[in-house]
């Protein structure tokens, strides 16, 4: 078995688990290893998102003949490091006559639905916080209550501009979340699996993409439609269409606040991409063909931290390509486009699926 | 035009007629009414398109002057309409004949205090509500202290007056709403990304359709036309740059052409063919603009970067002539300030090399993209009967199927000798205003071409006399700015300085006309339309 090469994290994890149960009571163990799994991934979080700030702004630079950033630090690497450090320091202004709980609690509430999602993401071999059952179902639901803390932002800034954004907001996400749904559905019923875990290993031969072919490549289109359009990034970002809503249901929100709803939106990208890796690309499955047992060799030398993390980057990389070369849709054009097109699409793409797996037409 | 100035002898027998150029009709304040419904409905006369309306002060009296073309047979005329009462001047409205008279009224109100009886919105255009005294007229008072400046906040009325005559003759005034009571008013600007500086948009929205806009401007009136008067001749040109920022070299164009004529000057041929260059090098850097920030606001944020690059070699260009890159004030009475940049045609014609590659990759980025196609065909759609209508002139008027082009139309300068085809299209929407602009970009490369190989030697400005004044008399000058038919009306009482300067801004209706092309639409293509309308705002104000 080719897998065998891969260095599995669980052996990593179960020497810690080993090493401090050797000198600590069981109860210790299980609040240090909790504390240390929320300081990672707290840690990772912020780092990726910093990550993104700065790729974001090199390839938008790229595609608009500038340079982006390169004054601070090297090739202006520190750009994003100080441009959070101001967000730190600013200032938080409270409205009048506002909802003073909802207000604050709506941007807590977004960016705990993106780390939420956030977590169950397969990071490499063994390395995952639980081990869930129905790990993809938990991510789905999670990642909606974002849609939650928009709504409230949007809401309690007591603003003709932040409301439009918020109720555009909520019935973009909504609808969109159908497609989702769906897409992510369609890949279960071809893999039969809810736990991240077992679906990674399923792809250990052959990617979904290649081996459920069309109704896979279809399902991923949509999918990475219906996640540009979840992330609210052109050409769907109607909710904070700069130039019709000024900033849209952030408009009101400042300093940390103003942070973590752009924390949460780029680390929604992320989560959304690694998702689709999860689902069409094998997680942190290496590149395998079936019969080359050379390449699939030569393949499993890359650690798998890294083919996740570089198969989720690049589809990020699609997302913001999109952004920086489509003008974005009106209100009515984007619902059209979901309702008439995408879901009967889905619908039908997801019989074909079934037909697949009964007759056993895949690789 | 002697069959116009008979039928009118015929009708108006009381009217009488001068040539001035442009004749000039003078009717009584009672015969107005009549006279401008026979103007604009006898199949005889047929004046559709309301040029300017220019509100004067003549000391013993006042009035306006309506400035009047007919589009089908390209005839002018004005009509001189005066009233001898200064307490309580008044004149009827012809906002029912002409749409835009409803916002040229409002300004002549604004600046003179001439009520327009039956103009169903006489409210203040640019100055605030609370405003005393009416500036433009020989009387005002500039004391500061009459009109405070204010730490207020920005007072603003829901209401709006119309006037009408009881059966005795007397004026009444009755209050109405702008908006019904119970609209859900979105106010969009005056500082929203969208708007393109600092103009306001009272919206009434059910859901994300709109109802009304109330256009609400004036929040950079400087009142140029007050300072004009107050200037020499040469001074005040450099006020013209300082309207549409992007036609500097127009606009200034057609100021020096007016008091030229005026004070009989001719200038010579280099001094013709260096202004009808940096004209339209103006207008090729004002449309690569427009389609910059036009897909910025529809959120393609990368096209701004492409044409930018285009409009950046412009701007290096005039800066190493006019050695400014925003406000050039490059023509002067006689001709322009001084001679062109040495490396001027080789850098002219490496970017006119550049020009075509470059609208190849509009087109392929943009133009032809789905998205695009969705939010602007269609969207906005303005007939030819309301771009007349409503003076709609430039490229927005030509794409309504309205050649409005005074280049073709009435040639100035040298145009009459260039050939270059006039852009018009015929549906009338956003997407046709936007292409009717990409296509004059090739148009005005083309008249450049015709012209950089042949820049005739001779001087660049001839000699003025240092004090100018001009001879006792009134004159009408228009040309084509970058965003439509840009006009000045200069009247001199034989002095150094203007006794009246009206600009005429092709602006003014592209903004006016918003709300009747929103209506029923959604809040996102009020951003379509008033992109594609490519209004500035400083040029409106004024």
């Amino acid at each position: 078995m080719v897998l065998a090469k891969i260095f599995d994290f669980a052996l990593l994890t179960e020497w810690i688990d080993k090493t401090l149960n050797s000198f600590m009571p069981e109860w210790l163990t299980v609040v240090t290893e909790r504390v240390l799994i929320g300081l990672v991934l707290l840690l990772t979080y912020s780092v990726l998102a910093l990550f993104y700030i700065y790729f974001e702004r090199k390839v938008c630079a790229a595609f608009q003949c500038r340079l982006g950033p390169n004054r601070v630090g090297p090739w202006g690497l520190l750009q994003s490091i100080a441009d959070m450090f101001k967000i730190l320091i600013k200032e938080l202004i409270s409205l009048k006559y506002t909802d003073k709980f909802l207000f604050a609690l709506a941007p807590y509430l977004v960016i705990l639905a993106s780390m939420l999602a956030f977590a169950v993401l397969p990071w490499g071999k063994g390395l995952q916080v639980i081990n869930f059952n129905i790990g993809i179902f938990f991510l789905i639901a999670v990642s909606s209550i974002g849609v939650l803390g928009i709504l409230l932002a949007g809401w309690s800034s007591n603003n003709k501009f932040t409301l439009i954004g918020a109720l555009r907001s909520g019935a973009q996400m909504v609808s969109y979340e159908l497609s989702i749904g769906l897409s992510v559905l369609t890949m279960v019923v071809f893999c039969g699996e809810l736990n991240i875990v077992d679906i990674v290993e399923r792809q250990s031969d052959l990617w979904f993409i290649f081996s459920a072919h069309i109704p896979a490549l279809i399902a991923f289109i949509i999918y990475l439609i219906a996640g540009t359009a979840e992330t609210n990034r052109g050409p769907f970002d109607l909710p904070e269409a700069e130039s019709e809503l000024t900033a849209g249901y952030h408009t009101e929100y400042s300093g940390i606040h103003f942070g973590f709803f752009y924390l949460a939106e780029y680390l929604n990208l992320f989560v959304v991409s690694g998702v689709a890796t999860l689902l069409f690309f094998g997680g942190w499955m290496p590149l395998h063909f079936p019969g080359c047992d050379g390449f699939n060799a030569i393949m499993d030398y890359i650690p798998s931290v890294i083919w996740f993390i570089g198969k989720a980057v690049t589809i990020s990389f699609i997302i913001i390509w999109f952004k920086w070369t489509f003008p974005r849709l009106r209100i009515d054009q984007m619902l059209a486009l979901e309702w008439k097109y995408l879901l009967p699409i889905n619908l039908v793409n997801l019989v074909i699926m079934a037909l697949i797996v009964v007759y056993g037409l895949h690789f | 035009m002697a069959t116009i100035q008979e039928t009118i002898t015929r009708l108006f027998p009381d009217a009488t007629i001068e040539q001035n150029p442009i004749a000039q009709v003078s009717v009584p304040a009672q015969q107005w009414h009549k006279l401008a419904y026979e103007l604009r409905h006898n199949p005889e006369l047929d004046f559709d398109f309301l040029v300017t309306i220019v509100g004067m002060d003549w000391a013993d009296k006042m009035g306006c002057i309506y400035y009047l073309t007919s589009t089908k047979t390209n005839a002018h005329l004005s009509v001189k309409v005066t009233t001898a009462d200064r307490e309580n001047p008044s004149i009827d409205s012809v906002s029912h004949l002409w749409a835009i008279a409803t916002i040229f009224e409002r300004e002549v109100y604004d600046f003179f205090g001439i009520i327009f009886v039956g103009n169903p919105d006489m409210r203040r255009l640019f100055l605030s509500i609370d405003w005393k005294g009416y500036p433009l007229r020989k009387d005002y008072d500039e004391n500061p202290e009459v009109n405070p400046v204010t730490t207020e906040n920005e007072r603003q009325t829901d209401f709006t007056t119309l006037y009408t005559r009881d059966a005795y003759g007397k004026l009444v005034a009755e209050e109405k709403r702008v908006f019904e009571p119970d609209d859900f008013v979105v106010n969009i600007g005056p500082q929203h990304p969208a708007t393109h500086g600092v103009l306001r948009f009272r919206t009434a929205v059910d859901g994300e359709t709109i109802k009304k806009i109330d256009v609400y401007m004036g929040y950079i009136h400087r009142g140029i036309e007050k300072i004009c008067e107050k200037l020499t001749y040469p001074q005040t040109l450099h006020f013209m740059d300082r309207l549409d920022y992007f036609s500097a070299h127009p606009y200034h164009h057609c100021l020096c052409m007016t008091i030229e004529q005026a004070a009989g000057i001719e200038i010579s041929r280099r001094a013709q063919v260096i202004r009808v260059l940096m004209d339209e090098l103006s207008r090729i850097a004002s449309h690569c603009l427009f389609i910059g920030t036009y897909c910025m606001d529809l959120g393609a944020t990368t096209m701004l970067f492409y044409t930018l690059r285009v409009r950046e070699q412009i701007l290096d260009i005039m800066e190493k002539t006019c050695g400014a890159r925003m406000t050039f004030n490059y023509e002067c009475i006689g001709g322009v300030m001084q001679d062109l940049a040495p490396d001027f045609v080789d850098d002219v014609k490496a970017l006119l090399d550049v020009i075509p590659g470059n609208i190849k990759e509009y087109n392929k980025i943009f133009t032809g993209n789905v998205i695009a196609k969705n939010r602007m065909e269609g969207v906005g759609r303005l007939s030819r009967e309301d771009a007349i209508d409503w003076s709609i002139t430039g490229p927005s008027g030509r794409a309504s199927g309205w050649a409005c082009d005074v280049r073709k139309t009435d040639p100035y300068s040298i145009y009459q000798e260039l050939e270059f085809d006039e852009v018009v299209r015929t549906e009338g929407d956003a997407m046709a205003r936007f292409k009717v602009r990409l296509d004059e970009i090739t148009q005005s490369a083309r008249i450049i071409s015709q012209l950089i190989d042949n820049i005739p030697e001779g001087e660049y400005c001839v000699k003025v006399p240092k004090v100018l004044k001009l001879p006792v008399g009134s004159w009408f000058r228009t040309v084509e700015g970058c965003r439509g038919t840009f006009g000045i009306y200069l009247e001199s009482d034989g002095n150094t300085k203007p006794y009246r300067l009206k600009i005429v801004p092709p602006c003014l209706p592209a903004a006016a006309v918003v709300d009747h092309i929103t209506r029923g639409s959604k809040i996102a293509d009020l951003i379509t339309i008033g992109g594609s309308m490519d209004y500035i705002v400083p040029d409106m104000d004024r």
